[in-house]
C-alpha cells in the first residue's frame, strides 16, 4: 500500500540521522553536522509524503470500511488515537524544530529534538502495529449482542498481543534496513562519481554497521513473526508453506516448488526434512496442521457459528427476557460467530444456508497459495541477501581502510529498491494471507465494507491513484535533484575544517580514513 | 479490570463529548490560522518574496497543528465508532475532497522552496490556497448538514446505509454555514498574519481580515435566525438510559420542534453564541485599529464561541438522521464501551498536558525569534531574487528555506 512506501525510510532514516548528530555533538566535527543536515533534507522530502498519505489512512476506515469501523472500533480505534496523542504530536512538533531550530537551540538541545523525532516515529509504528496485530490475532475482546460489535475486555491483552509485538520489531527493523540500504547506496554512488568522498565514507560506516545489526534482527525477528503466526493463524502458515496435508511431526520445510491450487499439491517440491517443524513449533513432536485439515476445522466452526447466530437472533429480539438456555448456547458458540458471517456472502440469513454453501464458505478460508508461497520466499531471500551486503561493507569499512571495489559500489547502488520490495511483499503475506478475514476469525472482508456505489469508489480510487502518482513522480524528481546536488549546508565551514586537519596530519586527508 | 468503574459510564460519555469539542476547537484554533493564511495567500502576498514571508510565518508550526485534525479523527474512531462509521462513509465524496486538499498542503509547504522556477512556485501557491479554502468550506457545509439531520439509516445489524447524495449536501443552509466557516478562518488567518508578518503583507492581511470578520458575524447571525425559524430539531420521544448499551436503535426519536428550545431549557449555553459575536466584533475592531496580540485572542474567542454553540445547541444529539430518526446518533447511545472510554481518558490525561507543554514551548521559541528571523530572511530573500533574476535558475550556493 502507498503509505508504506514512505514509512520504512522515515523510520530508519530518523534514527540514522540521530546517530550522526550524536557523533557531531560528541566530537564537535562539522562534517558530521553536514551529514546530519544533508540526510535530514532527504528525510524531509520523504517524511512529508509519509504524512500526506498517512492522513488518508486515518480516515479511510470510516470512508471505505464503515461496518468494520462500527464492529471493531471499540478496540481498533484506541491504539490509533493513542498513536496520535503519543507519537504524531511528538514527531510533528519536533520535526519543525529539527529543520528550523539549528540556530535557536544549543547543540545538545537540538540533538534531543532529533532523537525525539526518531522516538516519535517509532512509537507511531508501535501503536499502529498493535492495531494491525489485533486484526491478525483478536485478543482481549468479546462480542456484545446488545451493541452488535466487539468490545474490549482487556486493554493489556490488546497492548501486549504477542503477534503485535512480533510485528512491531520485525517491521521496525525492516525500516532500519531500508534506510541503511538507502544511505549505503547513495553514498556508494558518490564514491563512484568521486564526489563528497568524506561524507560518503563516513555515511557508509554508519549505514553498514547500523544496517548489519538491523538486517540480522529482521531475519531473527522475522522468524519470531513466523513463530507467532504458527499459533494464531495456522491457515496462513500452511499456505505460506504450501502444506496441503498434515505431516507427521516434525514437518519438512518446502524450500522450492510450484503449488497447484486445483490439484492441492506442490509440484517439483524440494523439501528440507524437519526444518518446518522446528521453525514453526520449536519442538520435534508438535504437529503443524495442513490446509486440508484446517479446511475441515473451518467447516465445523461454521456449523458451530450458525448455532451462535441463531442464539444471537433470539437474544436480540427478546433482549433481557431471553431464556437462560439461549444465553448459554450463545456463550458456548460465540467464538465461532465470525465463521457464520462467512456465509453472508452467499445468503442473508446464515441459518438457512445449504450444505453446499457451507462447503463453499469453508473453501473460502483457504487463501490462494502460490502468491503467498512466492512472496514469502522472495522476502526471506532478500533478507539473507541484505545480511550479506551489509556484512561485506561492514568488513571493508572496518578492516580494509574503507577501500571498496567499484563492482561492490555498483551493487550497493542497485540494491536500493530491494528493501521496498521485501517490505511490500511482507505486507502482502500478512494481509493477503489473512483473507477472507479483515479481523481474523471475527469479521470477513466482504462484510467490512461501506455501502457505496461503484462509481464513488472508482472515482476516489482513481483520484487517489492519480494524485499519488503525480506526487510520487515529483518526490522522485526532488530526491534525485537533491542527491545530485549533494550536501550544500555548512560547506565552507566543513572545508575549512578538512583543510586544517589535512595540514595537521598529512597522512589522513582525503585518502584512507578509518570510520569515525 | 474494575478500575474503570471509578468513573461511571454516563460521566465518561459526557467527558468524551466535551473532549470531542475540545479537539475540534483545538484544530480550528491552531490549524485554523494555517488554513486562513493558505486561503489568503494569493490575495495578501503578490510577489514571491511576500509569499515566502507569509508562508514562513506558519512554516515551523503547521505540521504540529495538523495533528489536531488527525487526532480528531482518531478520537472519533476510538470514542464514537458509530459516528466515525456513519459520517465518513456518508460524506464520502466530501471527505475525499478534504483529504485531497489536506494531502496537497504538507507537500506544498515542503516542496515549494525546492525549485526556483516561478511556475513551480505558483503551482504550489495554488495548492496552498486549495488546501486552506476547501477544507474550511467543507467543514462548514458538514456542520450545516448535521444541524439539519443527515439521510442515513442503520440496519438491524447496525450497518450504516447512506441515502443522500453529494449534491444534496450543498443545500442553501449548509452553504451559508460553509461561507461563515471560511470567513471565520480567514479572519483568524488575517489576525495571525497581522501579528507575525510585516510590511505590505501584514497591511493587506488586516484589510482582508476586517472584511472576513464582518462576513463571519453576518453569516453567523443569519444562520442563527434561519435555525430558529426554518429548521426542525430532534428530541427523544421518552426518557432514555444514559448509561445503556451503545445501540442507537434502542431509543425513539422525534423530528420536529426548534433547536432554540435548548436555550430555554439550559439558558447558560447562551454564553457560547455571545462569545462568538463578541469575539468576532472585537477581532474586527482590533484589525481596524492594528492591535495585534489582542486581535488574535479575540479571534480565538470567536472561534471557540461559534463552534461550541453548535455542539451545545444539539446536545445530546451528535448526528441526527432525517430518514429514520430512530437511527440518530446521540451522546447516550453511540459511544465506545465503558472500558475503552476510560482507557482513552487515562491516555489523554497523561499525554495532553505534555503535548500542550511542548507545543507552548516551541511556539514561545519561535515567537521570540520571529521578528529577527523575518528581517534577516527579508534581506536574504532579496539577495536570492537578485540572483534568480540574473541567472534565470541554476542551483543556489546556500540553503533554501526548508
Ligand atoms: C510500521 C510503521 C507504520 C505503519 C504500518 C503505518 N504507519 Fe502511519 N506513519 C508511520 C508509521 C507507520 C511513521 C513512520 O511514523 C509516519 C511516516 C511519516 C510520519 O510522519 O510518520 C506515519 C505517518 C502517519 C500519519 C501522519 C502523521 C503526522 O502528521 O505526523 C498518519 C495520520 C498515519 N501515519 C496513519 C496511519 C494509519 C491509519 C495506518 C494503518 C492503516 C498507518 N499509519 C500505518
Ligand atoms: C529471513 C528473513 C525473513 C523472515 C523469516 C520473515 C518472516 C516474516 C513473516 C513470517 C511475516 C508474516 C507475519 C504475519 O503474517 O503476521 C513477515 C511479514 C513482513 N515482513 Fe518479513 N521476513 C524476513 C525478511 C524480511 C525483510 C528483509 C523485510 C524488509 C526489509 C521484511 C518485511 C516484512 C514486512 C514489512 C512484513 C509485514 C508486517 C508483519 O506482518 O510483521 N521481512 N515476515
Ligand atoms: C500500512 C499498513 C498496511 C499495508 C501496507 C497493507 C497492505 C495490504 C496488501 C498488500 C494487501 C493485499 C491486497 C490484495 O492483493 O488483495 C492488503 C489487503 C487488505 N488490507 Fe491491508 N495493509 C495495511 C493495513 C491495513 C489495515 C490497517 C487494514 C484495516 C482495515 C487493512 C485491511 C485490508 C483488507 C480488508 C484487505 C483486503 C482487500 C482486498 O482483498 O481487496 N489493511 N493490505
Amino acid at each position: 500500500m502507498y503509505h508504506f512506501l514512505f514509512v520504512p525510510l522515515t523510520l530508519g532514516l530518523s534514527i540514522i540521522i540521530a546517530i550522526m548528530e550524536t557523533v557531531y555533538v560528541m566530537t564537535g566535527r562539522p562534517i558530521w553536522r553536514q551529514m546530519t543536515k544533508f540526510w535530514g533534507s532527504l528525510f524531509g522530502i520523504n517524511f512529508v509524503l509519509g504524512v500526506a498519505t498517512g492522513i488518508t489512512m486515518e480516515f479511510q476506515f470510516g470512508m471505505n470500511w464503515s461496518y468494520y469501523s462500527h464492529y471493531v472500533g471499540d478496540i481498533f480505534g484506541a491504539p490509533l488515537a493513542i498513536e496520535g496523542l503519543m507519537a504524531f504530536f511528538l514527531e510533528a512538533t519536533f520535526v519543525g524544530l529539527f529543520f528550523f531550530g539549528w540556530d535557536k537551540l544549543s547543540r545538545v538541545g537540538h540533538l534531543v529534538v532529533t532523537w525525539l523525532v526518531a522516538v516519535g516515529s517509532n512509537f507511531s509504528a508501535l501503536w499502529i502495529l498493535i492495531a494491525n496485530g489485533w486484526m491478525q490475532n483478536p485478543v482481549g475482546s468479546q462480542f456484545n449482542p446488545m451493541t452488535m460489535r466487539m468490545e474490549m475486555t482487556s486493554f493489556f491483552d490488546v497492548m501486549f498481543n504477542e503477534v503485535a509485538q512480533a510485528k512491531f520489531v520485525h517491521t521496525v527493523s525492516a525500516g532500519y534496513v531500508t534506510a541503511a540500504v538507502f544511505v549505503l547506496g547513495v553514498s556508494a554512488w558518490y564514491l563512484l562519481k568521486d564526489r563528497h568522498v568524506e561524507l560518503a565514507r563516513r555515511s557508509i560506516a554508519v549505514a553498514a554497521s547500523f544496517g548489519l545489526a538491523s538486517a540480522l534482527s529482521v531475519v531473527v525477528l522475522g522468524d519470531e513473526s513466523g513463530y507467532s503466526v504458527t499459533h494464531s493463524q495456522k491457515m496462513k502458515l500452511a499456505a505460506i508453506e504450501a502444506m496441503w496435508d498434515t505431516e507427521p511431526a516434525p514437518a519438512a520445510f518446502t524450500a522450492f516448488g510450484f503449488p497447484d491450487q486445483e490439484a492441492r499439491e506442490t509440484h517439483y517440491a524440494i523439501h528440507i526434512p524437519f526444518a518446518m517443524g522446528l521453525i514453526g513449533t520449536r519442538s520435534l513432536t508438535q504437529q503443524i496442521p495442513g490446509i486440508n485439515e484446517l479446511e475441515q476445522q473451518a467447516e465445523e466452526r461454521i456449523r458451530s457459528g450458525i448455532l451462535a447466530y441463531d442464539a444471537l437472533m433470539t437474544l436480540r429480539s427478546e433482549k433481557e427476557a431471553a431464556p437462560e438456555a439461549v444465553k448459554a448456547t450463545f456463550e458456548r458458540h460465540s467464538a465461532d460467530l465470525g465463521f457464520a458471517l462467512l456465509l453472508k456472502r452467499y445468503i442473508d440469513d446464515p441459518r438457512e444456508a445449504s450444505e453446499e454453501q457451507i462447503v463453499k464458505a469453508a473453501y473460502d478460508t483457504v487463501p490462494r497459495v502460490w502468491p503467498l508461497f512466492w512472496a514469502f520466499r522472495i522476502m526471506v531471500g532478500l533478507g539473507f541477501a541484505f545480511i550479506g551486503v551489509m556484512a561485506y561493507f561492514f568488513y571493508r569499512a572496518s578492516f580494509c581502510g574503507m577501500r571498496f571495489p567499484r563492482a561492490a559500489l555498483w551493487l550497493a547502488v542497485v540494491t536500493i529498491p530491494a528493501p521496498w520490495i521485501a517490505a511490500e511483499l511482507g505486507w502482502f503475506v500478512a494481509e493477503y494471507g489473512r483473507q477472507p478475514w479483515t479481523v481474523d476469525g471475527v469479521l470477513p472482508t466482504a462484510l467490512s465494507v461501506s455501502h457505496l456505489s461503484i462509481g464513488e469508489v472508482a472515482f476516489t480510487l482513481a483520484g487517489f491513484v492519480l494524485f499519488y502518482s503525480v506526487l510520487f513522480i515529483i518526490e522522485m524528481g526532488l530526491m534525485l535533484k537533491y542527491i545530485r546536488k549533494g550536501p550544500y549546508f555548512d560547506v565552507s565551514e566543513t572545508t575549512a575544517w578538512m583543510e586544517e586537519r589535512a595540514a595537521r596530519n598529512p597522512r589522513s586527508g582525503t585518502a584512507a580514513q578509518p570510520a569515525e | 479490570m474494575i478500575l474503570h468503574q471509578l468513573i461511571d459510564f454516563e460521566t465518561l460519555r459526557v467527558i468524551w463529548w466535551g473532549l470531542l469539542g475540545v479537539l475540534l476547537i483545538g484544530f480550528a484554533l491552531t490549524d485554523g490560522f494555517d488554513m486562513g493564511v493558505g486561503a489568503l495567500l494569493p490575495f495578501v502576498a503578490r510577489t514571491d518574496v511576500e509569499r515566502r514571508v507569509a508562508i514562513n510565518t506558519i512554516g515551523p508550526v503547521w505540521e504540529g497543528n495538523q495533528v489536531w485534525f488527525i487526532l480528531g479523527g482518531g478520537a472519533i474512531f476510538a470514542a464514537w465508532p458509530p459516528l466515525y462509521a456513519v459520517s465518513f462513509s456518508g460524506f464520502y465524496l466530501a471527505m475525499f475532497l478534504v483529504l485531497a486538499a489536506l494531502i496537497l498542503r504538507p507537500v506544498a509547504f515542503t516542496y515549494r522552496s525546492k525549485r526556483i522556477d516561478p511556475r513551480w512556485r505558483e503551482a504550489w501557491d495554488w495548492a496552498l490556497f486549495v488546501g486552506g479554502a476547501v477544507p474550511a468550506l467543507i467543514f462548514g457545509v458538514a456542520v450545516g448538514n448535521v444541524l439539519q439531520g443527515v439521510p442515513f439509516r442503520l440496519t438491524e445489524d447496525l450497518m450504516p446505509l447512506y441515502e443522500g447524495s453529494f449534491i444534496g449536501l450543498l443545500n442553501p443552509f449548509a452553504l451559508l454555514c460553509g461561507l461563515t466557516s471560511v470567513a471565520m478562518l480567514v479572519m483568524h488567518g488575517g489576525a495571525w498574519l497581522s501579528l507575525k508578518a510585516s510590511g505590505p503583507v501584514a497591511l493587506r492581511a488586516r484589510r482582508y481580515g476586517e472584511g472576513a470578520a464582518l462576513v463571519a458575524v453576518a453569516g453567523y447571525a443569519f444562520a442563527g435566525v434561519w435555525l430558529a425559524v426554518g429548521i426542525d430539531s430532534f428530541a427523544f420521544a421518552g426518557p432514555v438510559a444514559t448509561d445503556g448499551p451503545s445501540n442507537p436503535l434502542l431509543s425513539e426519536v422525534l423530528h420536529g420542534g426548534s433547536w432554540l428550545n435548548a436555550y430555554a431549557e439550559r439558558p447558560w449555553i447562551a454564553i457560547a453564541p455571545l462569545l462568538g459575536f463578541a469575539g468576532a466584533l472585537l477581532a474586527w475592531a482590533g484589525l481596524r485599529a492594528g492591535r495585534e496580540v489582542s486581535t488574535l485572542l479575540a479571534s480565538k474567542l470567536a472561534i471557540f464561541g461559534m463552534i461550541s454553540s453548535v455542539g451545545l445547541t444539539m446536545f445530546p444529539f451528535i448526528l441526527p438522521s432525517t430518514v429514520d430518526p430512530a437511527s440518530s446518533l446521540t451522546v447516550w447511545d453511540s459511544s465506545s464501551s465503558h472500558l475503552t472510554l476510560f482507557v482513552m481518558l487515562v491516555a489523554t490525561v497523561v499525554f495532553m498536558p505534555l503535548i500542550l507543554m511542548y507545543t507552548a514551548w516551541m511556539l514561545g521559541l519561535f515567537a521570540a525569534a520571529i521578528f529577527a528571523v523575518m528581517s534577516a530572511m527579508w534581506l536574504e530573500m532579496q539577495e536570492d531574487d537578485l540572483l534568480f533574476a540574473k541567472s534565470g535558475q541554476t542551483a543556489k550556493g546556500k540553503a533554501d528555506d526548508v
